[in-house]
Formats: structure tokens, C-alpha cells, sequence
């Protein structure tokens, strides 16, 4: 281990945590709405990382998941009339569920033939979303009106459609998962999973049982990532098709590959950083897709590594 | 109609998919096969094609078999171009590494389709066929250009075939394929093959888009379904076996057409997306692929 005393890495977390709090008053109201985006999208991110950083599995196909939680939610919502927490929570027992089954199937593959084999299976489950529109409104989507958007503890209800709750709802989902993933990576488990990483082989051989791991971390994966898709469905009010596409699982490969993978805070600088560079660049232009293709290109050539992981490589060695 | 002569037009029109997705198909094949690259941006090569074609043959006026001809020769010679910059800039930089050149292909994918979208629109847009003469069948007309079509592609997959298999240029392409490190031993310039290789490959695609365009009109998204229908045809095929790859892309050009006759397009998809994904999990080396054993 690289860091002997933890607690160095824990208030830098923390210390994240509260600067992302307090800019919950500071923001315009414009940025204040991005940033809760960009905290959701951040946690789908992290859950790509886990897979794609740690275990150094490549998927092309983390929609389906992420989906599976926007779609879990969203629809137990809008045709069941489930409140909030109990759709919430079959969202993520719908991610967890179908990356259990993909796990299963895809990890008797390894390497580009892992890739093809979720690229497929999402391709599979972005049709079947647009074969059976009449449950899930298709291209088009559902909105989830607002009255059914509302939880109640006890006697306060707190509206998610109201920017401030909105926010503060992003941020606690965002810090319970970044503590999570903080302490799956410093764990035994986590440690295994690195090792997977290095040489899968010599894991073996040591005694660990590397398909159990591996499975384990997809679950895991998918369930994170499906906590993002349903607090997406829940906070922003809209299903739809598109967060299935294609394009939808190569984003969060994008966003860790430029924040740093298997770093603890690259999935959020590179969502962040992302979003902001699309923001400013969609006043010169509307050519989004091209930012995101030469930032692909331009990333694998010149930094592998990601803003994070240069940052690691060249002054904190002991960032997680 | 009948039953009998609406198959036989669903299998005409399977035989025109399974002509053009061949030739698509076999680019990726060989890609993959010498140079062991994903190319996820393939399908945009194949969309470049039909643009060019579209802007050749618009530039040129007089007979259109005047502008189709000089499309089918221009329009796949700049995507050549283009893939072979691509190789030169960032492939052959990233030293063909699998991971590394999936990420960048992605990323060329969203470069082209932008740029497609920026300078050519978002409209479909029509090529006129070079000639429009109809075979009259017993029960309906069928156009005789799909069915030069599917001739024009036989003939290409022939070359192709010979090529590979009966020249010094198919011997050393096969060799890099075999081993590349012995290869470059023996003086082969592992470097300039595979520049050559993805270029070939991305104009294959080309010369199928170009054929198509009179048929299904060009536009900036049509790379997307070759692409998914070309991998299909190389898993099912085998990875790098060119026989298995043709004869996968008549069966699933075949069972396309029938099946998206008769059921809905979305549920064939499903199907066949659905297929192919258990083919490679439960049999990687692909239904015909035997040279991996």
C-alpha cells in the first residue's frame, strides 16, 4: 500500500463532498441544475470505473444498465403509481439483476470479443425498449409528472422537481457511492480486483477464485450504474430510448478515460470537465459529437492515463 | 400476391442485402483478421462511400451512368484516403493495441458522422442508378440493377479471393496475418501491409455503399445498421475466414429480407442481435471457423 494512514485520503473525500455542498448556494440557478446532471452522471461514471479501472474489463455496453435503473424506476412509477423510494429501489434491483444474467454470459469472453459480446446485449435491450413502445413510450419517452415525484418522511415531503432538493438528493446519492467505491477499493476485495487487473493468470494461481470476483464486480457495476439511471428518472422527470443507445455507453468510457481510470475522483472531473467543455463549445457551434470524437482520439494517443491519473503519476502518489 | 411469389421477392431483395453486406463485411474481416483491429468506424466508411457517391455524380452532368461510373471509382479512392491518414495519424501510433483502437475508432465514428452531418445535411438523398432496365418475371417487374448489383459484388469477392490466395501481395497479407514478428523477420514490411489493409478494407465498404446508394437513398446515419449487420456476418462467419464470411452474409442477407418481410423489422433484429451474441459466448471461433482450432 502506497498510503499508510488513511486519513489524509479520507478528508480529501470529505472535503470534496462539502466544496460540491456549499456550491449549492454559491451557483446560479443554470449551473446549480448542471452540476446536479453532472453529480447523477458522475455516479454511472463510477460504476463504469469500477469495471473498466479496477477489474480493467473494457464494456461497450453500460447503457443497458444504466438504463435498466431509468426504466425500473421510471416505469414502476408511472404505471404502477410506486412512490419514490420503492421505485428507486427497483431500479437498482433491475440493474443489479440484468448485470447478474450479462455477467454470467459475457464473462466466459475476455478481451475485444468481451466488448462485441455487451455492445450486442445492449444493442439487444435498446430494441426491445423500442419493440415494446407501448410500455415505455419508445423514442419518444415518458415524462413522470411532478405530483408523483414527491417523498414523504414522516411529516416533511420534500419535492425532487424543486432545484435545491434536486440538488442536495444528487449530491447524497453521489457521496454515499464515492464512499462506497473508496472503500471497495481499499478492501481486500478491491485489492483482488486490481490484481485480476495486472495478471489474471497469476490470481489464479494464488488461490483466488477470479470468475466469482469478476462476477461480483459486474454486479456491482451494474447496480451503481443503475442507481444513476433511476435517480436520473426520479430528479429530471424524463425516460426515454436514447439513454440506451450506443452513445450512452460510450460516454461514461469517455468521461473516465479523460477524469483518469481507476482513480476514486476521475469519473466526477472527467463528467464535470465533459459537461462544461459541451457547454461552452455548443455556443460556437452545435458539432457536439465532434468534441466528443476528437477528445476519444486525442485522449488514447496523448493521455492514457486521464487528468487524474497525470496528477497521481506526477505529484500525489498517494491519491486513490 | 401469393405466398410463393412474395418469397421469392423477399429472397431477391435478401440476395441484393446479402451482395452488398459480403463486400461491407469482408473489409472488417480483413481488417481484423491481419491487423487484429476492431474497426467500429467501418459503417462510417461505408456512409462516406454513398456521400461521395452522391457529390460525384451531382458534380457531373450528363448520362447518369457517366456519374455513377466516376463515382465508383473516386468515391471509394478518397475513402481510401481518409482511412489511410486515419492509420497513419492514430492507429499506428496507438501500436494497434486492441483496447486503444476501439476508443479511437469510436472516436473517428463520431468525427465522420458529425462532419457528414455539418457539410452534407441531414436529408436522404437519391443517386440516380446508372440504367433502369426491369426483368419482367411472371408475377412483377424486378429491377435489373439489384440484380447487377449482386453480380458486381460476386465478381469483387472473387477478385478478392484470388488476390489473397494466388499473388505475392495475398501471400505476404497472409503471412502478417500468421505472425507478425516472423513476418517482419523475413523482410516483410509489417507497417506499409497493414496501412494497406485498412485502406482496402475501408474501400470495400465504399464500393458496397456506392453500389447500394441508386437502391436505398445516401444519408448521414445509414453507417450504423452495416456496421452491426457486418460484425454479425464476421462472428458468425469465423473471424478472418473469408469463405465463412460470405457465406454467412448470404445467410443473414437471406434470412434478413425473409424474416423483415414477414415479422417486424425491430423483433428480426432482436433476434438475429440476440443470436450472435450466444454465437460468441458459447462458440467464439464463429459457426464456420475452423482455422482457430
Amino acid at each position: 500500500m502506497r498510503d499508510a494512514s488513511p486519513a489524509r485520503t479520507y478528508a480529501l473525500h470529505i472535503g470534496v463532498i462539502a466544496l460540491l455542498f456549499a456550491l449549492n448556494f454559491i451557483l446560479p440557478d443554470y449551473h446549480q441544475s448542471l452540476f446536479a446532471r453532472i453529480m447523477a452522471l458522475a455516479v454511472f461514471a463510477m460504476g463504469y470505473n469500477l469495471l473498466f479501472g479496477y477489474v480493467g474489463l473494457l464494456s461497450l455496453g453500460h447503457a443497458m444498465f444504466f438504463s435498466a435503473g431509468l426504466y425500473g424506476a421510471g416505469l414502476t412509477v408511472y404505471h404502477l403509481g410506486w412512490g419514490v423510494p420503492e421505485a428507486f429501489v427497483a431500479g437498482i434491483a433491475c440493474g443489479a439483476l440484468l448485470a447478474l444474467v450479462i455477467g454470467l454470459l459475457a464473462l466466459r469472453t475476455s478481451g475485444v470479443a468481451f466488448m462485441i459480446v455487451t455492445m450486442m446485449f445492449a444493442q439487444v435491450f435498446y430494441l426491445l425498449i423500442l419493440y415494446f413502445a407501448a410500455w415505455t413510450g419508445g423514442d419518444q419517452g415518458l415524462v413522470i409528472q411532478q405530483a408523483s415525484r414527491v417523498v414523504s418522511i414522516g411529516a416533511a415531503s420534500f419535492d425532487l422537481t424543486d432545484p435545491t432538493v434536486r440538488y442536495v438528493a444528487a449530491l447524497a446519492l453521489f457521496s454515499v457511492v464515492l464512499l462506497i467505491t473508496l472503500a471497495v477499493v481499499r478492501s481486500r476485495f478491491g485489492r483482488v480486483l486490481v490484481a485480476i487487473r495486472e495478471n489474471e493468470e497469476r490470481t489464479r494461481m494464488l488461490g483466488y477464485d477470479t470468475v466469482a470476483n469478476k462476477l461480483a464486480a459486474v454486479v456491482a457495476s451494474g447496480a451503481i450504474c443503475a442507481a444513476s439511471g433511476a435517480a436520473y428518472a426520479l430528479l429530471f422527470g424524463y425516460v426515454g430510448s436514447n439513454f440506451a443507445s450506443i452513445q450512452y455507453s460510450i460516454l461514461p468510457l469517455l468521461w473516465v478515460l479523460l477524469g483518469g481510470a481507476a482513480t476514486t475522483l476521475g469519473p466526477l472531473v472527467g463528467t464535470l470537465f465533459m459537461y462544461y467543455v459541451t457547454d461552452i463549445t455548443s455556443g460556437f457551434t452545435s458539432a457536439y459529437l465532434l468534441i466528443v470524437g476528437v477528445a476519444l482520439i486525442l485522449l488514447v494517443l496523448f493521455a492514457p492515463k486521464g487528468i487524474m491519473g497525470s496528477i497521481r503519476e506526477r505529484w500525489l502518489g498517494w491519491l486513490p | 400476391m401469393r405466398f410463393g411469389p412474395h418469397l421469392l421477392l423477399a429472397a431477391l431483395e435478401g440476395l441484393v442485402t446479402s451482395a452488398v453486406l459480403a463486400l461491407t463485411a469482408l473489409g472488417l474481416s480483413l481488417v481484423f483478421g491481419v491487423m487484429r483491429v476492431v474497426n467500429v468506424a467501418h459503417g462510417e466508411f461505408f456512409m462516406l462511400g454513398a456521400v461521395l457517391a452522391w457529390a460525384v455524380s451531382t458534380a457531373i452532368s450528363g448520362h447518369p451512368a457517366i456519374g455513377f461510373v466516376a463515382a465508383l471509382v473516386i468515391a471509394p479512392l478518397l475513402v481510401g484516403l481518409v482511412a489511410l491518414l486515419a492509420e497513419r495519424l492514430v492507429l499506428r501510433r496507438l501500436n494497434y493495441n486492441p483496447e486503444g483502437t476501439i476508443v479511437a475508432t469510436i472516436g473517428m465514428l463520431y468525427i465522420i458522422q458529425q462532419l457528414a452531418l455539418t457539410f452534407y445535411g441531414p436529408e436522404a438523398r437519391p443517386v440516380e442508378p446508372p440504367f433502369s432496365y426491369r426483368i419482367l418475371l411472371p408475377w412483377f417487374g424486378y429491377s435489373g440493377y439489384k440484380l447487377a448489383v449482386v453480380a458486381a459484388s460476386a465478381i469483387l469477392l472473387v477478385i478478392t479471393w484470388l488476390v489473397l490466395t494466388r499473388t505475392k501481395i495475398g501471400l505476404i497479407m497472409r503471412a502478417t496475418q500468421y505472425d507478425r514478428e516472423t513476418a517482419q523477420a523475413f523482410g516483410i514490411p509489417v507497417e506499409r501491409v497493414y496501412a494497406g489493409v485498412f485502406a482496402v478494407g475501408a474501400m470495400l465498404a465504399a464500393i458496397a455503399a456506392v453500389l447500394i446508394v441508386p437502391i436505398s437513398q445516401a444519408h448521414y446515419l445509414m453507417g450504423q445498421d452495416p456496421l452491426l449487420l457486418s460484425f454479425i456476418v464476421v462472428i458468425i462467419g469465423g473471424l478472418g475466414s473469408l469463405r465463412g464470411t460470405v457465406v454467412a452474409a448470404v445467410l443473414i442477407g437471406l434470412s434478413d429480407g425473409i424474416v423483415s418481410m414477414f415479422f417486424s423489422p425491430t423483433l428480426a433484429k432482436i433476434i438475429a442481435t440476440l443470436i450472435v451474441a450466444m454465437v460468441l459466448v458459447f462458440r467464439p471461433q464463429g459457426l464456420f471457423g475452423a482455422t482457430s482450432r
